[in-house]
């Protein structure tokens, strides 16, 4: 497998520029002649449309809500990053290089990371002049917040929805490049399958969700902007609707998938209640600036928060980590979380819980100014849990939120598979083995507005447009496979609800390829696996058919992906026999409990390529290398 | 708890629908409304019947997706609540609950509870942006926003677009709706360049589409979710009516500018 990174000869400072001198350019006058697949409509998906569509290229864009505006990346909360150094504290593109760096734990590829760092500030500009509403100072000045990991105020936010506004700002871009017949936007559309001709990804295969339609799409090259896959474990963070069917489908097509046991578990969700709980939902991170975390010192203690006083606290954070205190990176966080509840001290009814309380900033900072910068969390913490955290701490527990690992890509986001390429969190490259917080949201617009957009160009400019239609064989040939697979599905006939399949695997991956792993039970886990897939495909119910709305079809197919993905997930955190950043496997920890790399056999990427129904695949690996930044422990206490 | 649910069944546009009586049992009050319908769709399913079909994605009450009128009211009875985010301890064990999707003629049924609000993404195509392309930009803060304004453009931007306003309006009109929209740009200093196109088109847009008229019902404040005031309403009907005065800007030759 070619696993050519392009990483551009140049100090590290001058790749991107030195890169951009010397990439092939599409002419104005030409870029009407292509068309380009994107597939996703969330910051990465819209921005990547909307940037290519004003450039003068022809654009296909599919989402599976009726919407683009609806997807997950709506959802963001706390804020996104940029080296802006407004508050004068010291920050620099170095030093948000070297806290994203640090903060994955050492195992993302320095050239991407620090092209993340150098794009970040154009973001924030690129965002205001779409008109996205920042928090502001009474002076007028664009305002900011600290976050998880670092220590400088970086962070730009509105309220505690950036994300949606962010997104308004990138699907009204989108919505003038549709209106301009730039775009051609196809929502209620599932992208089900790549086609592949002579090697290059030429178009896709999808269904209308809506007519059960399934037609095909040609263009000169496809992005997949189509988001992570925590929804793997049935209870995560993530929209209902997100999965990895794209990026699997596309994987077994030929792409190869990097790091996929590199999982993100948030530390500040409300805890689940009970069975039927269908999803979690993030508090979010901004809320650990005010807020302090703890449980009681004594697992016996029964009395009520407010009841407990100072000295039975045990604010196990700041007592562990004096330097980031309760701001420790999101890994580490809920580690320890994990960790004391392990021992005993969980709070709560299902004992997976710990307090995060805002008795200390009201009482220092006063109600008005908590309530400025945390009133909606409040209220949707009190709607969902029927408690004020006014009154009473919150109760948080981590849970799936973001993966890290994803499609491989080069430094100019082309998978292993010419024509295709990955942007935003459905690719593996900027966040190592952990993220830190409001960093994705950075990562997906510096993809859309300002990577791909140049990148694709050069790729485009090797290859002549308009060769191939959909009235191609191969084309037909990738229709009738998704048929058959619909057909299949259907016919089985079975008792039993995809989500009930997709919940037991659920339980399967938080137990066993969670928060901690070890050998036995990631064997256990890659023994298990089979067998739910075995059920699946005899106890599996689909009423009603595939030829028109079907919302139990369409879980169906996306489960079947999460359990094959599963198998890979389980597989990379077996061979993956070290700790670091979200992968913690137990067998590996320093004497204080924390993640104990190993750099002489680990220091690489892991890339997965598909070897057939039934077959073991054999990875490949990508050397990291550390030149601007050498390796060391990551160290939160002093 | 257990309730009674009459829930509206529609197989497609075309075809009539009607409400269908189902039991559902085993329903907890830490339950949202949603998990209460999946478990009803888990119990059709297996009975081997056609679960109902409705709307719902990130269940965080950001998305928009979700769109239930509950009990006559859009959303059902809880203030500034998302379907997603209303929960089974506002109900009376036994109770019995009507389940509509949301009506109006601009909105389309698809199927049982799920609609086709496409006309709002038309709505925002007409005019809903800044015209600017990706790429170097100026230095933000040399344009200062007054913080003040920037919450108020923002009280606007939290649409979510799930439609409740319209749904609850007597008219089925979207004032509420292209009155957030229009007033976000309109507010703030970079959205005046094309504030006056912007609402001519986004209304022309919106009367197109075949939503009905305001007739300052206020139910669509009552029923948002993100409690987005009418103040809006009137606030874009200003800048509606500024744009029918002004007149075009009239490019003089060389001896009329004299």
């Amino acid at each position: 497998m070619n696993l050519e990174a392009k990483i551009p000869e140049a100090p590290i400072e001058q790749m991107w520029e030195t890169h951009l001198d010397h990439l092939r350019l599409v002419g104005p006058r030409n870029r009407p002649h292509y068309r380009v697949i994107v597939v996703g409509s969330g910051l990465a998906g819209a921005s990547a449309a909307a940037s290519m569509a004003s450039m003068g290229y022809q654009v296909d864009c599919f989402c599976f809500q009726d919407s683009p505006r609806r997807a997950h990346s709506i959802a963001a909360q706390g804020g996104i990053n940029a080296a802006k150094d407004y508050r004068n504290d010291g920050d620099s593109v170095y030093r948000l290089f070297y806290d994203t760096q640090k903060g994955g734990d050492y195992r993302s590829r320095e050239a991407n990371v620090w092209r993340l760092a150098q794009l970040s500030t154009q973001i924030i500009d690129q965002a205001v002049a779409q008109g996205v509403p920042f928090a502001r100072e009474y002076g007028g000045m664009l305002a900011n917040r600290s976050f998880g990991g670092v220590l400088v105020e970086r962070t730009f936010y509105c309220r505690g929805e950036t994300g949606q506004q962010l997104l308004l700002g990138a699907c009204s871009a989108l919505a003038q490049q549709i209106a301009a017949g730039r775009v051609r936007m196809y929502p209620r559309t599932e992208f089900l399958d790549l086609v592949v001709i002579d090697g290059r990804a030429r178009g896709i295969v999808v269904r209308d969700l809506v007519t059960g339609q399934i037609s095909s799409h040609a263009a000169e090259a496809v992005v997949l902007a189509t988001g992570g896959y925590s929804n793997i474990y049935y209870l995560s963070t993530n929209a209902k609707g997100c999965n990895v069917t794209a990026t699997w489908r596309a994987h077994k097509r030929g792409a190869a998938f990097a790091n996929p046991c590199f999982n993100q578990i948030h530390p500040t969700c409300i805890p689940a209640s009970g069975e039927h709980q269908s999803k979690l939902t993030l508090m979010s991170e901004s809320l650990r600036n005010d807020g302090r975390i703890w449980v009681p010192r004594n697992s016996e203690d029964t009395r009520a928060p407010s009841e407990i006083s100072e000295k039975d606290r045990y604010y196990y954070l700041e007592e562990r980590y004096p330097r980031f205190g309760n701001l420790v990176p999101r890994d580490v966080a809920s580690r320890n979380a994990k960790n004391v509840c392990d021992d005993g001290l969980g709070v709560g009814p299902t004992g997976h819980g710990v307090y995060l309380d805002f008795r200390d900033a009201i009482a220092d900072h006063g109600r008005d100014l908590i309530d400025d910068r945390y009133g909606n969390l409040f209220e949707m913490y009190e709607r969902i849990t029927g408690e004020s955290p006014w009154k009473t701490p919150m109760r948080i527990y981590p849970a799936p939120h973001y993966t890290m690992g994803g499609l491989w890509v080069d430094y100019d986001l082309m998978t292993t598979l010419p024509g295709l390429f990955a942007i935003g969190e459905a690719n593996f490259s900027d966040h190592g083995a952990n993220r830190l917080g409001a960093s994705s949201m950075m990562q997906c617009l510096a993809d859309g507005y300002f990577i791909i957009p140049v990148t694709i160009g050069d790729y485009l400019s090797r290859h002549p447009y308009g060769e191939i239609d959909t009235n191609h064989s191969a084309f037909s040939d990738v229709e009738r496979d998704v048929r058959d697979r619909i057909d299949g599905l259907i016919s089985i006939r079975g008792s039993r609800s995809a989500a009930s399949i997709h919940r037991e695997l659920g339980q399967v991956m938080r137990d066993h390829c969670g928060i901690a792993r070890n050998a036995t039970g990631l064997q256990a886990a890659l023994g298990e696996i089979p067998k739910l897939r075995e059920r699946f495909r005899t106890e599996l119910c689909i009423p009603g058919s595939g030829s028109d709305l079907n919302q139990s079809l369409e879980e169906a197919g996306r489960v079947e992906d999460f359990l094959d993905c599963a198998e890979l997930m389980c597989r990379d955190a077996l061979l993956r026999n070290e700790s670091c950043g979200c992968h913690f496997r137990e067998e590996h920890a320093t004497e204080k409990g924390e993640a104990l790399r190993d750099d002489v056999n680990f220091a690489h990427v892991t890339v997965w390529e598909h070897a057939g129904e039934g077959v073991v695949p054999e990875p490949t690996k990508e050397p990291l290398s550390f030149d601007a930044l050498p390796l060391a422990q990551r160290n939160y206490k002093t | 708890m257990n309730f009674t649910l009459k829930i509206w069944r529609q197989r497609s546009h075309s075809e009539p629908g009607q409400m269908v009586r189902y039991d559902v049992d085993g329903v907890t009050p830490g339950m949202s409304f949603l998990e209460m319908m999946d478990l009803l769709n888990e119990q059709l399913t297996v009975g081997g019947e056609e679960p109902v079909a409705f709307d719902s994605d990130c269940r965080e009450g950001i998305c928009g997706m979700c769109s239930m009128v509950i009990n006559g009211q859009a959303h059902g009875p809880a203030r500034a609540t998302t379907t997603c985010q209303l929960y089974m301890r506002q109900f009376e064990d036994g109770e019995e609950i009507s389940v509509e999707p949301w009506r109006a003629a601009a909105f389309p049924l698809l199927r049982d509870l799920v609609v086709d609000r496409s006309a709002f993404d038309r709505i925002m195509q007409a005019g809903g942006y800044i015209s600017v392309h990706s790429g170097p930009k100026p230095e933000p803060n040399s344009i200062p926003i007054e913080n003040a304004l920037a919450e108020e453009a923002l009280d606007a931007a939290c649409c979510i677009g799930c439609g409740a306003c319209v749904a609850a309006c007597p008219n089925g009109a979207a004032m509420l709706y292209t009155a957030a929209k229009v007033s976000h740009l309109g507010i703030l200093p970079q959205g005046q360049p094309e504030r006056y196109t912007r609402v001519t088109r986004m209304v022309a847009q919106m009367e197109h589409e075949g939503f009905g008229s305001c007739r300052n019902y206020a139910e669509c404040e009552a029923a948002c979710p993100k409690e987005i005031s009418i103040k809006f309403i009137g606030r874009m009907n200003r800048d509606y009516l500024t744009a029918t005065l002004r007149r075009p800007i009239k490019r003089d030759g060389p001896m009329d500018s004299q």
